[in-house]
């Protein structure tokens, strides 16, 4: 169990360097975590953050380099020797066991889990800890019955049930609201001011960084190339740390386009999920010609099951969907004739065949027409590999070559590929969700540029994403669900995040009193 | 023999009817959702079954002691455990096809090596009389009930506690729902798989002993009747939960003596038709449970015919 009054210790990594080969990972790299700081450590995917935290846990062991805990040199065999010294990390997707209580899940991981246990007791023994605890969640709730927010904390608790003093945590608060990734942090920072724990935060977003932490460190291509105070460090000049001289692509400039008669129209779209239960309420939507509608949300408000409904992967249970004037059901005709483009979350999993080359994935839109389609009924292999070579120039995927497997490319070249497979045509409707989740700064600008293209040539975009600022970005509309509902619409330029967060964790909606022809 | 007791002679034959069918499914269910809830899906029961039945009768016929063919049985069913979880923690091994081909190398076995078990006679298992104050011939008949049952019931009851309260079935739960939490605990998940699939082959093993020592209590090779299958499928019906597999057990013991009720009450309906019962149960539960647009619930999640 917890002890509150031990105190929390201080790290510090001495020259540590870690090669996979011939590929350096990590070099060089040296760092201090006082005790008690809440400290930030940055930089880009493949920067080397991941590969840092794994070598001081003792997940890897790194080539050269040492860890001090208090001053004092420690050797980590395992994680377990890692956990023996206090130190725990909460990773960025739930290591909870879905199908079980809190209870279960906290009970579970103690060293010591007795033959036989007695719930009356550990229930009363969970209550008392989470009474002595900044946040609480309900001991008895099904895991899966939290909401995203409530899983993190419980990552959390967990650390400290086993009594953690310095936590590790992996980019936390990605699936939490903005209120809620405040209500977690303020709550960790309160602690550490208390010297009751040490945090060691990898995170990507500048705010959290500004608001609760104390010092930073920034890793580029696994160096350490700078950090500091955070109240001595501006924004700007942690963000050019972190992508170095590299320029950039910015956003194409939005070109007016003339407001238009509206695409696509959903109207009173109801869907159930996987468990039966409602996913979609009597959703209701326009987007026009040239037009990004934005759709944010915290995860598991709907937000995929739109994509698929849209997509033809689910079913809607009442509720139409007009292109053009006429009623669409994603038939494979029906999506060639209105030029129905996707980009779905994870493409290499929902858009992709893994292990077909990238040449074949790009022609799964058309490898059933003329010219890769002979007469015959068989494949040109001469037009496929044409295609592929002109989307692989235009879209400058990065492949060791057009039929090696597409699942060996990165996250980043996956999603340039499908959206070149999806944007290969002139595309009457893009629908894109999280499209650069997983990207670094550069494939992510990258990738909304190309949205941007699309919607400059009058392409109606629906961007579904749970990054704030990517749409606030790029939308020209903005609209926010909860609860499988559709509660507000915004213009980006009208509102702020604060307000949008509300809206997302369900504390605000207009759908009782202003409502539901929003898109009329 | 019943003639007297009119249309109330169905029910009671029926109830006498379930307390003996049911046994069998009974085991297999609740050893396969120990499998099951490990993360494994061993569809070889049905073999294990037929094993089980001829290594009882055996033993039972050359010692004399109906108790050892039982152990005996629950033995060969632990070694085919052993089998199918070695196979299955292979690399790049279904689980779907290593238990399809147990199945075929169970039934292939158990007829080869029953070949001259046919003709003899062993020794029964003994039944306890529940209702021997009683004056009426068939409900005495009805109530005479099998240790084993009365074993399986409490094997139920029992498993519902165990998942939830001892170390053992949190443990067992979490290599189900989660691989990659069990191994960041250090539990091995192959290990808990395999004691999982050794005590499903143990439960199905013994399952078959009741076949062939009580009810109909010989050997022949149509004796299983596909009832290792249908035993796996009752397990997703009754969402992996003891409780669900037992009532579910008594249903299918139910509709299979449909058959011999209806006879001894002197309706007139082919004995063929009535034995189809189950697999029409079967068929017309999956039809009314299954669903397009739902995920199965309380499936483990690390099983492949979850989600």
């Amino acid at each position: 169990m917890s002890q509150i009054t031990q105190m929390a210790p201080s790290l510090e990594v001495v020259a540590m360097t870690m090669r996979f080969g011939a590929f350096t990972a990590l070099e060089d790299a040296s760092m201090k975590v006082h005790r008690g700081a809440f400290h930030a450590l940055l930089g880009e995917n493949g920067a080397g953050k991941s590969t840092l935290v794994k070598c001081v846990i003792g997940y890897q062991k790194p080539t050269v380099g040492d860890v001090l805990l208090n001053n004092k040199e420690v050797i980590f065999e395992s994680t377990k020797d890692a956990h023996a010294h206090g130190i725990g990390m909460v990773y960025q997707h739930f290591t909870l066991v879905q199908n079980m209580t809190v209870a279960e899940n906290l009970v579970l991981v103690r060293d010591r889990v007795p033959a036989v246990i007695d719930w009356k007791s550990e229930h009363k023994a969970l209550e008392l800890f989470m009474d002595r605890m900044p946040f609480r969640v309900p001991v008895r709730a099904p895991v899966s019955s939290l909401a995203a927010g409530e899983k993190q904390k419980l990552e959390i608790l967990k650390q400290l049930y086993l009594g953690r003093r310095l936590l590790f945590l992996d980019e936390p608060t990605s699936v939490l609201t903005p209120s809620e990734a405040d209500e977690v942090l303020g709550l960790l920072h309160a602690m550490t001011r208390k010297q009751e724990l040490t945090v060691l935060i990898i995170t990507h977003k500048f705010r959290e960084v500004n608001a609760f932490c104390d010092e930073v460190s920034v890793l580029r291509r696994g160096k350490l190339v700078g950090g500091g105070l955070v109240k001595d460090l501006s924004t700007d000049e942690m963000a050019k740390m972190m992508v170095g001289a590299e320029p950039l692509r910015k956003p194409a400039p939005r070109a007016d386009v003339p407001a238009k008669a509206p695409r696509v129209v959903l109207k009173g779209i109801h869907a159930l999920d996987d468990t039966g239960a409602q996913a979609l309420r009597d959703i209701t939507l326009a987007v026009s010609p040239g037009e990004i509608v934005g759709i944010a949300g915290v995860s598991g408000n709907g937000q995929s099951e739109l994509v698929e409904v849209l997509a033809g992967q689910r079913h809607a249970v009442s509720g139409t969907i007009v292109i053009d004037g006429e009623p669409y059901t994603p038939t494979r005709e029906m999506i060639r004739k209105k030029r129905v483009n996707i980009l779905p979350e994870v493409p290499l999993d929902n858009a992709c065949v893994p292990g077909m080359s990238v040449s074949e994935n790009m022609a799964l839109r058309d490898f059933d027409v003329p010219p890769i389609r002979k007469p015959g009924g068989l494949v040109s292999k001469r037009a496929l590999r044409d295609k592929a070579d002109r989307l692989i120039l235009r879209f400058g995927v990065k492949t060791p070559s057009p039929t090696s497997a597409i699942r060996v490319l990165s996250g980043g070249n996956v999603q340039r590929a499908v959206l070149a497979r999806e944007l290969s045509e002139p595309s009457n409707v893009l629908v894109a969700a999280n499209p650069c989740f997983g990207l670094d700064f550069s494939a992510s600008a990258d990738i909304r540029a190309q949205i941007v293209d699309a919607r400059n040539s009058g392409t109606a975009v629906l961007l579904v994403s749970e990054d704030l600022d990517e749409l606030l970005e790029l939308s020209d509309r903005l609209c926010v669900m909860f609860d499988g509902a559709i509660v507000h619409e915004t213009k980006p330029g009208a509102t702020d995040t604060i307000t949008i967060g509300r809206y997302m964790a369900g504390s605000l909606s207009d759908r009782a009193s202003a409502h539901p022809d929003a898109a009329e | 023999m019943s003639e007297d007791l009119g249309l109330w002679g169905i029910p009671i034959a029926m109830l006498g009817g379930m307390i003996r069918v049911s046994t069998p499914y009974m085991f297999v269910s609740l050893g396969e959702t120990i499998t099951e809830k490990s993360g494994r899906i061993n569809l070889g029961l049905e073999g294990t079954l037929l094993i089980g039945a001829v290594s009882a009768y055996g033993v039972s016929y050359k010692t004399g002691s109906p108790w050892l063919g039982v152990l005996a049985a629950g033995g060969c069913g632990i070694v085919l455990g052993i089998v199918h979880a070695w196979l299955c923690s292979r690399p790049r091994v279904s689980d779907i096809a290593v238990g399809i081909a147990m199945m075929l190398f169970g039934m292939g076995l158990s007829f080869f090596v029953g070949k001259p078990l046919i003709q003899p006679e062993a020794p029964q298992l003994p039944a306890i009389e529940l209702a021997s104050f009683s004056e009426i011939p068939a409900v005495r008949e009805a109530l005479r009930v099998n240790p084993l049952f009365l074993l399986g019931i409490a094997l139920a009851f029992f498993l519902r506690w165990a998942f939830a309260a001892t170390r053992i079935g949190l443990v067992l739960r979490m290599a189900g729902e989660s691989k990659d939490a069990a191994r960041a605990l250090g539990y091995s998940v192959e290990r808990v798989r395999m004691l999982a699939t050794m005590a499903g082959g143990f439960l199905s093993g013994i399952g078959g002993s009741f076949l062939s020592l009580y009810y109909p209590g010989i050997w022949n090779e149509g004796l299983s009747s596909g009832q290792g299958l249908i035993a796996v499928a009752l397990v997703i019906f009754a969402r992996w939960n003891p409780m669900y597999c037992f009532y579910a057990s008594l249903l299918y013991g139910a509709a299979g003596s449909l058959g011999t009720a209806l006879q001894s009450a002197g309706v007139d309906v082919s004995p063929h038709l009535l034995n189809a019962a189950p697999a029409a149960l079967t068929l017309a539960i999956m039809i009314a449970t299954c669903s397009r647009d739902r995920a199965l619930v309380g499936a483990p999640r690390e099983l492949t015919v979850g989600a």
